[in-house]
């Protein structure tokens, strides 16, 4: 019987995306430089005419040095940032878990936190309060739920966000550089949460600066290098790349110093 | 085995361009949210405050005695206007909700950058919010201004509730529309805030509620007094001293004229505003993750 593939989950078509950077702000420092005749502005492509299709189930770990464009990209998919030219279209909900405790209000209790970050992630009120439970539970700090939360150690932060994200139950899952928190017993229990939604076959996108990890846990890695697509396919192949610009930064860091 | 392994084929969920199911109307459905984050504004604000919420009581109270005792008493404002107290806090009340919205919208989006930056939310929520909150906070004032009218005799009328609803129309629908212009420029334009700021004493001045308009009248040039009658907080605030305070007079006090023409002009105006206030939000909304 013939394999048919399942139904696209991701799909971005030649998306461009280009950042200016401002040198001045105000019209003091504008017209300093104006006088020096530096540039007032800098721009430069986070991504240049990224295509990329992704299906149902998939688990992808996009890699690349920082600034390659991994974490813009992600932007693109959660749409948190529109592209310059190209599309982006997703099916179904998303979720992210990027940078998690962006939605963690210091000021405000455990509980509290609770209810409105997973609110912020696209949980109905009855759906979080099924799942309150099974979220304390799993991060663990069930004693300091009436706390306010700025009073929590930054693992004890991390873990009940994560908690949070990890309970959406969304089709698309991103994860951006969050499993680098909490103590390695905690960082299992993550990785496993993880495996455990893969299992049940939502589509999941990866960034995170561990190879050997991103390696095992996705079926298909994508390298990026500034803004491009360089590779696409088996997660240690394109790890192998990344290792190898990684390298190759580093011995022309040293190059300059020994120059310096 | 296999038939109850496979799930049925589930209705798929069409591909779309992720971010763009935001808009006003999205951010209101979205209650449950909205709700949350007007709790956790009102919250955070009075966090380990001993007076909390009363806070919102103080505030104004001491606005109105510096205006009563300066402007009342000193200046002799009371001898002319009947029941001043009534008069200057009811347009107060007004006023401090406008002023409030204006503020705390500029500032929503830049407030809770982090949040905006990182998940996608229809950005509108956080303007909205900030409206809620200060609605809450008007409604201490608002009670408070009633009982005091009560006690000088006030009983409601048609006509005047009527006024009051169309007063209290024109500045929530002019304070969001303004109050999503400010916070769509204020990403790009961080001096918006303080003039924001000082615009917001300007309007205290500007409108007849700490003095009557006919000083404005009888005093300025044609074409001011045209400019001043122009602006629609002055047909709101006039509106709601019709519903409050006028009746409590022996009701000889001369209304600036047309004034519920110009007021359902200043409506009119301000859903112009509102629909304005929108469109560029909505525009510039494209755009906040990067320039935060």
């Amino acid at each position: 019987m013939e394999q048919q593939r399942p139904p696209e989950s991701i799909v971005i078509d030649s998306v461009s995306k280009r950042f200016t950077l401002r040198h001045a702000r105000s019209i003091r420092e504008m017209t300093i430089r104006a006088v020096r005749r530096q540039e007032l502005s800098e721009s430069f492509n986070a991504l240049d005419d990224v295509s990329l299709t992704i299906y149902q189930g998939e688990t992808v770990a996009l890699m690349g040095l920082n600034g390659s464009g991994k974490s813009t990209l992600l932007k693109m998919i959660s749409g948190v940032m529109r592209p310059d030219r190209g599309s982006v279209r997703v099916r179904g909900r998303i979720a992210g878990l990027i940078d998690v405790g962006a939605g963690l209000h210091p000021d405000l209790t455990g509980r509290e936190n609770v209810y409105l970050n997973g609110a912020i992630l696209g949980m109905s009120e009855a759906e979080i309060k099924r799942k309150f439970d099974a979220i304390v539970e799993f991060s663990g700090v069930e004693r300091f739920m009436d706390n306010q939360v700025r009073f929590y150690s930054s693992g004890m932060f991390m873990r009940l966000a994560f908690s949070i994200a990890a309970h959406t139950e969304p089709d698309i899952f991103l994860i951006d550089e969050v499993l680098a928190v909490g103590d390695p017993p905690f960082r299992e229990k993550c990785l496993r949460r993880i495996r455990e939604l893969r299992g049940e076959g939502r589509t999941m996108v990866i960034v995170a600066h561990d190879i050997q990890m991103l390696t095992r846990l996705c079926d298909r890695g994508v390298t990026l290098r500034k803004g491009k697509v360089v590779f696409d396919g088996d997660p240690a192949e394109a790890g192998r790349l990344w290792r190898e610009d990684r390298q190759a930064r580093q011995a022309a860091l040293k190059k300059a110093d020994a120059v310096r | 085995m296999s038939a109850v392994d496979a799930a049925p084929p589930a209705e798929l969920p069409p591909l779309v361009a992720p971010g763009t199911d935001g808009g006003l109307r999205r951010a209101l459905k979205d209650r449950y949210l909205l709700r949350l984050l007007v709790r956790r504004e009102l919250k955070a604000r009075y966090k380990g405050s001993l007076l909390g919420l009363g806070w919102s009581y103080v505030r104004p109270a001491v606005h109105f005695s510096v205006y009563f005792f300066v402007v009342g008493v000193f200046l002799g404002m009371s001898k002319r206007v009947h029941h001043f107290p009534v008069y200057l806090f009811s347009g107060m009340v007004l006023i401090n909700l406008f002023t409030e919205t204006l503020h705390s919208c500029t500032r929503s989006i830049t407030g809770n950058a982090p949040l905006i930056k990182k998940v996608f939310l229809p950005r509108e929520l956080f303007p909205m919010a900030s409206l809620l909150v200060s609605l809450v906070h008007f409604l201490p004032g608002f009670a408070i201004m009633l009982a005091g009218a009560l006690s000088y005799g006030w009983r409601p009328d048609p006509a005047g509730l009527a006024a009051a609803v169309l007063a209290f129309a024109i500045v929530v629908v002019l304070g969001l529309g303004l109050g999503l212009l400010c916070a769509g420029v204020n990403v790009f334009f961080r001096d918006l805030e303080q003039v924001v700021d000082i615009l917001m004493i300007v309007i205290t001045w500007s409108v007849p509620m700490i003095y009557p308009w006919v000083h404005v009248r009888d005093q300025a040039p044609g074409w001011v007094l045209d400019l001043y009658l122009a602006n629609p907080l002055v047909s709101a605030v006039s509106l709601f001293q019709r519903a409050f305070w006028y009746p409590t007079t022996p009701e000889l006090f001369e209304f600036p004229p047309q004034l519920y023409g110009r007021a359902g002009v200043a409506l009119a105006a301000s859903l112009v505003v509102l629909a304005a206030g929108v469109l560029v939000f909505s525009r510039a909304q494209q755009r906040f993750a990067q320039e935060l």
